[in-house]
């Protein structure tokens, strides 16, 4: 009889990694067609507009490029707290306290300071906020042990409603003749563009240092030694004498911090004002949870797949015009390939043979 | 004063209604050992099933069938993954939550603004729904609110005094002995997940054949999550569901009772996310050893492993 043969994988190679890697998106982008296929959209037609529109022209490019900058930074942060298997789901809301903090910043301290400390104290601010809100979860967790993808995504429910009372309420800007935003931040406090482009690339490069200084620490550090010991063995973790709620804490810094940071980038470098929680993220939090799984969780990988996926909202935006698909299509993307990538690492952590077994007939 | 505690003790209990659902097929999957976070996917599928189906059928019940046959087809990539594949439960859990929402929006989008010209049909029971008060909070509502307290009473019995409710609970416990007793916990596991899948589907259609009667984008509004804080609020029991459920479905009420008073409508919005922490924090000060927690619970299981 034919059968499958399970066994463990001992020596995992790159090129392994990489031939997972492929297969799982090649087979993913199969099974988008399919989707596409019975919801009466040309499949090829779909994924070539996809990524036409995102990889395809200079106005497609910069637009990736503007949307990976959160994605860098937010799934940057979320390696790290996957790694120690700590499910922050919470990014989408600490982004939003990172623009909340960062706008008050801007907002209050903007006229009297110069751009050169006014930028930086607002990314400070945003960090803080990000932090804050990402140590609740953490706490909850260790003291508590309480669920922190159920802690964190309540969280991020609150906070949009949080948003929203503020924009509605205190915070209405008195320029903006009664609609829900805030003042427009003042010229000091708006992170500049480069030319022709919406790419602020002041975050960019906060963006891209950052996860290289983590991609060290958790390679080349003993704190990130600690990270990796508690996601892969917490009994030994534990032996080994490490203290789990610093090191929980530190890692919820890091990850809601960035998202901080992230939301900074999107209110004073897009937007400019702090206006509905939807159009300040639209979704930046979750989808960088897929940037974390596709970068294997490593830093460094993230930029690439932060670029990856940035390119698919971009094009996922390009094919709801022009193929007016709803915008729930670019989580189709997600899910699936989401999906896939799991499946892949199946294969890559074991070894699966077709094999004759000649003992039962 | 009789007429608005009547209608918001309804309204309790409508609101109530998917939460005790997706909350028992919860138990169940978790009682097995398998962390199911794709209720919120799963849910949504259900809804725009249901609604779809409905509307080119005009009968709701056709529409219940079929979110239930959608729900649990699409829980099987769940439980291939975290169960065949050993793959994290959690992550598996998001992607299929993900997979769900989209699926759902693409398929939904053509129903949005399109409500049913009918929808299911309140039983009222003969002499009972009679009673003052009692009678038109309890015995005049939706097929849907019947069948989630049938269901919760009948998968408690089943859980608690069956041969088959041991040998779920004992996959979650201990999937080693049970395999050594013959039984293959692969098999068990998968068809509580798809179960669970099941109960959420119906929870979906309630949604939008019942409780109300349209489609809209992201109408789960987060349930699918309070139910896994349900879940572990119901310390796995279906019974204990009934109560966190429609403790729940009376938050959800008091906002359209608070808002005349000039509260913030956005704040009130917050209050079932902000009593969901609530619980799990009052959960938590509670004996961790009488929680009742499956053992197992998130652990993939290997077949053959020592």
């Amino acid at each position: 009889m034919l059968k499958l043969k399970v066994t463990d994988r001992i020596d995992v190679l790159p090129r392994h990694s990489l031939l997972s890697l492929v297969f799982s998106l090649a087979a993913g982008l199969l099974a988008i067609s399919v989707i596409f296929l019975f919801s009466g959209v040309n499949p090829l037609y779909a994924i070539f507009k996809i990524f036409s529109g995102s990889f395809g022209s200079l106005y497609g490019l910069k637009e990736t490029v503007t949307k990976a900058i959160p994605l860098i930074l937010i799934g940057g942060g979320l390696a790290v707290a996957f790694r120690a298997k700590f499910w922050n789901i919470g990014a989408e809301s600490q982004l939003l306290m990172g623009a909340i903090f960062g706008t008050w910043v801007g907002l209050n301290w903007g006229p009297h300071l110069p751009w050169p400390v006014i930028v930086p104290l607002m990314f400070l601010a945003g960090f803080v906020g990000g932090a804050i809100w990402g140590l609740i979860p953490a706490i909850l967790k260790i003291k508590f042990s309480i669920n922190e993808v159920i802690s964190t995504l309540m969280l991020n429910y609150i906070c949009n409603e949080f948003v929203k009372i503020l924009i509605v309420g205190p915070w209405r800007g008195k320029t903006k003749h009664g609609f829900p935003y805030t003042d427009d931040l003042p010229l000091s406090a708006t992170l500049s563009v480069l030319p022709g482009s919406r790419i602020h690339y002041a975050t960019l490069i906060v963006a891209v240092v950052t996860v290289i200084l983590l991609g060290i620490a958790i390679y080349k550090t003993r704190f990130g030694y600690e990270v990796r010991v508690i996601g892969e063995n917490p009994d030994a973790a534990r032996y080994s004498g490490i203290d789990f709620f610093k090191t929980t804490l530190i890692i919820m810094v890091i990850s809601g911090g960035m998202a901080g940071l992230a939301g900074v980038g999107e209110a004073a470098g897009i937007h400019h004002y702090l206006s509905y929680p939807e159009s300040i993220s639209s979704g930046y939090g979750y989808t960088a949870i897929i940037v974390a799984w596709l970068a294997k969780l490593n830093p460094l990988y993230v930029i690439l797949s932060a670029l990856f996926f940035a390119g698919i909202l971009v094009g996922g935006d390009a094919i709801q015009i022009s193929l007016g698909l709803p915008a729930a299509t670019v989580q189709v993307f997600n899910g699936t390939l989401l999906v896939f990538l799991i499946m892949g690492d199946f294969f890559l952590k074991n070894r699966v043979a077709l094999q004759w077994d000649l003992k039962r007939n | 004063m009789e007429d608005i505690i009547i209608s918001v003790a309804q309204r309790t209990l409508v609101a109530g209604t998917p939460l005790l659902l997706g909350t028992i097929g919860e138990v169940i999957c978790e009682r097995s050992g398998i962390l199911n976070l794709g209720v919120e996917g799963v849910m949504s599928v259900g809804a725009v099933t249901a609604f779809i189906i409905t509307f080119v059928t005009g009968n709701p019940w056709f529409g219940l069938v079929a979110a239930i046959v959608a729900a649990s087809l699409i829980s099987v990539i769940h439980a291939f993954a975290s169960i065949t594949l050993q793959a994290s439960q959690v992550v598996s859990g998001l992607a299929l939550t993900m997979l769900g929402l989209g699926i759902s929006g693409l398929v939904g989008k053509p129903y949005i603004g399109k409500p049913l010209t009918i929808k299911m049909q309140n039983w009222a029971i003969p002499v009972l729904s009679d009673i003052p008060i009692v009678g038109p909070i309890l015995f005049d509502r939706s097929p849907f609110f019947y069948m989630a307290i049938v269901l919760a009473a009948l998968a408690w019995f089943t859980l608690e005094y069956t041969r088959l409710g041991i040998t779920i609970r004992s996959a979650g416990e201990n999937p080693m002995a049970t395999e050594t007793q013959g039984i293959n916990v692969y098999r068990v596991r998968y068809w509580c997940v798809i179960i669970g899948g099941a109960f959420s589907g119906m929870a979906g259609a309630h949604l939008s054949t019942s409780y109300s009667k349209s489609w809209i984008e992201g109408m789960t509004a987060g349930r699918g999550w309070i139910v896994i804080a349900l879940t572990i609020f119901a310390l796995w029991n279906p019974m204990r569901a009934i109560i966190g459920a429609f403790l729940f479905g009376g938050i959800f009420v008091i906002q359209y009772l608070l808002q005349p008073l000039g509260i913030s409508p956005n704040f009130l919005a917050m209050l079932p996310y902000i009593s969901t922490l609530f619980v799990l924090f009052i959960g938590a000060l509670r004996d961790s050893r009488k929680m009742n927690a499956p053992a197992m619970l998130a652990e993939p299981y290997r077949r053959g492993e020592r």
